[in-house]
């Protein structure tokens, strides 16, 4: 019985997959995956609808790759100062005030990219409306800073005190330590925390639903409305007919999307547990 | 000496860089809970607190959807805390070191990562459809279920291994068998553990938004529900309606909802927090 309830992670997942695809089976069906995936127009609700997934993946990968590369350095120098510099006190406050950060809903966070972020976006690089990707990517960045932080944070806590005394022990400084010494060998639980931290953005869907503009045309900068692969379904799937193609089209667009994260995720998770057992010993 | 030299200025400057971009984030997550706050405060009234939405949204108060809120949290607490606490228990006290237990970490890992959207359209399609619950509390919650059950799964484990095992080992001579061990000493020691980390991951549940777009939030309700087949009015779709939909935004009733949703979650949060760690200075192993 007990045993029952262990699996019932495998069991969740699993039947995640499996409803996804059925619910998208008329559309692989009629539409076909590859003509979906290659697409490069999404004209949805018209006579003759189109169904091309491109400008979707492309909204979501200007949005999720400029989040990352906003976020990453900032996250990752972050956690270095609060895992090798900071004193014990320090460590706790910011760690329980990020923790604070991670709880705020994401609804929220989109309340405040439009209040905060659409404006500044809109004035700073003189634009019509700051509703587009760079809004939504530096909202996201936020949003995905504590979990690079404290992965990272955790990934460098691990490497073993030796380490770090041997070195200093040879006349380095802490930063020489940190940079030739912890850094290289926490450098696969760092990787795994950027690479968490993508699969967040990847699936985030209110603030970026509130914030990009939803234009499903493939942009031309980041200074554009775009649409995400979340937006659309989160958009759409309200305004569908039950059972019509429409919507088996926005559950094929969710199997693709939980592909992409249940990849990202697995290679992730596989990279930190590799770590862990090379310092359990 | 030069290079010792130079070797102190970079560490001076690595540290303050490095020490900028840790401000900076801590900054940021102040500004957030300010910014609520000092938007909020102003809408909160008794009214505010106690009143249905009037005037297409634009007066009146968020009864509605708190009670929304709470009844799906409490819902989703019903399904997702009896199995996340047995999985946990199988794999803290009985799961065997080997594959299948690996396996099972790796699904438990990978599901907190799966999008809050996949979840949606799984409770659509499973729940609404398939099950034809429609869009209702009970649907709603049984999709939150699944999405906080990686939370709870590890918050019990986690809970559970800092048992020592001699107050098993200890159990087990006396007589006891495994289940009564557990039942009756591990469990009680863990249980502080176990209830704070998931009032953490229920809190999460009670501000998500994408998984119960499609099963259980409505636009607009009156009514209170009145069974767990009734759709409800929740905080989280409240604020994204206003901020989105409601033309002339009323933004006080936008800043109040969010100030209610972000406080109440983050109070109960820190209450279970400080719970905690009360009760860990009264037990020392």
């Amino acid at each position: 019985m007990i045993r029952l309830n262990g699996w019932s992670a495998i069991v969740i997942l699993a039947a995640i997959g499996i409803f996804l695809a059925y619910g998208g089976a008329r559309a692989l069906g009629e539409v076909g995956f590859w003509t979906l995936v290659t697409g490069s127009e999404w004209y949805p609700t018209i006579a003759a609808p189109r169904f091309g997934f491109v400008p979707l993946l492309i909204g979501s990968a200007a949005v999720t790759i400029t989040a990352i590369f906003l976020s990453m350095p900032v996250s990752l120098a972050a956690a270095v100062f609060i895992s090798e510099f900071a004193n014990k006190r320090f460590k706790e406050v910011a760690k329980s005030i990020i923790e604070f950060m991670a709880a705020v809903p994401s609804v929220v966070y989109g309340l405040i990219g439009i209040a905060v972020v659409v404006p500044w976006v809109k004035e700073a690089f003189n634009l019509d409306s700051g509703l587009n990707a760079m809004s939504g990517a530096i909202v996201l960045a936020f949003m995905i800073a504590p979990t690079i932080v404290s992965i990272s944070e955790d990934a460098l806590h691990a490497v073993p005190n030796d380490l770090r005394q041997g070195s200093l022990a040879l006349g380095n400084t802490r930063w020489q330590t940190t940079y030739k010494v912890v850094l290289p060998s926490a450098s696969s639980g760092v990787l795994a925390a950027v690479m968490l931290g993508m699969g967040r953005a990847i699936g985030e869907t209110m603030a970026v639903l509130m914030l990009t503009g939803n234009a499903a045309r493939i942009p031309g900068s980041l200074f554009e409305s775009v649409r995400t692969i979340t937006g659309t379904i989160a958009a759409e799937m309200g305004n569908v007919v039950q059972g019509g193609l429409h919507q088996s089209v926005l559950f094929t667009l969710g199997l693709v999307l939980f592909a992409i994260t249940f990849l990202i995720n697995l290679v992730a998770d596989l990279v930190l547990e590799k770590q862990r057992r090379r310092w359990r010993r | 000496m030069n290079r010792i030299k130079r070797a102190r200025t970079v560490q001076t400057v690595a540290v303050a860089i490095t020490g900028a971009a840790a401000a900076f984030i801590i900054a940021a997550a102040l500004f957030l809970f300010v910014y609520i706050v000092v938007r909020g405060a102003p809408a909160i009234s008794w009214e505010f607190l106690t009143d249905v939405p009037r005037k297409q949204m634009k007066e009146g108060g968020i009864l509605p959807a708190i009670v929304g809120t709470l009844a799906l949290t409490l819902g989703t607490a019903a399904f997702a805390l009896p199995i996340g606490v047995a999985a946990g228990i199988y794999l803290s006290e009985y799961a065997p070191r080997g594959r299948s237990t690996r396996l099972i970490r790796l699904a438990i890992s990978n599901m907190a990562g799966v999008p809050s959207i996949v979840y949606g359209l799984f409770g659509l399609a499973l729940f609404v459809i398939l099950l034809d619950l429609g869009k209702s509390i009970l649907a709603g919650a049984l999709t939150l279920a699944c999405l906080t059950l990686p939370v709870i799964i590890t918050a019990t484990e986690e809970a559970l291994r800092q048992i020592p095992s001699d107050l098993r080992q200890a159990s087990l001579a006396l007589g006891a068998t495994r289940w009564r061990t557990i039942y009756r000493i591990v469990l009680p020691a863990a249980a502080p553990g176990i209830v704070t980390g998931s009032i953490l991951g229920l809190s999460r549940a009670a501000g998500e938004t994408a998984p119960i777009l499609f099963t259980a939030a409505v636009y607009y309700k009156r009514q209170m529900p009145d069974s767990v087949f009734a759709d409800v009015m929740v905080l989280p779709y409240h604020i994204f309606i206003l901020a989105t939909q409601v033309t002339g935004r009323p933004d006080d009733i936008i800043w109040g909802t969010a100030l209610v949703l972000v406080g109440g979650v983050t109070a109960i949060s820190v209450a279970a927090a400080t719970w905690r760690s009360i009760q860990r200075r009264k037990v020392r192993w």
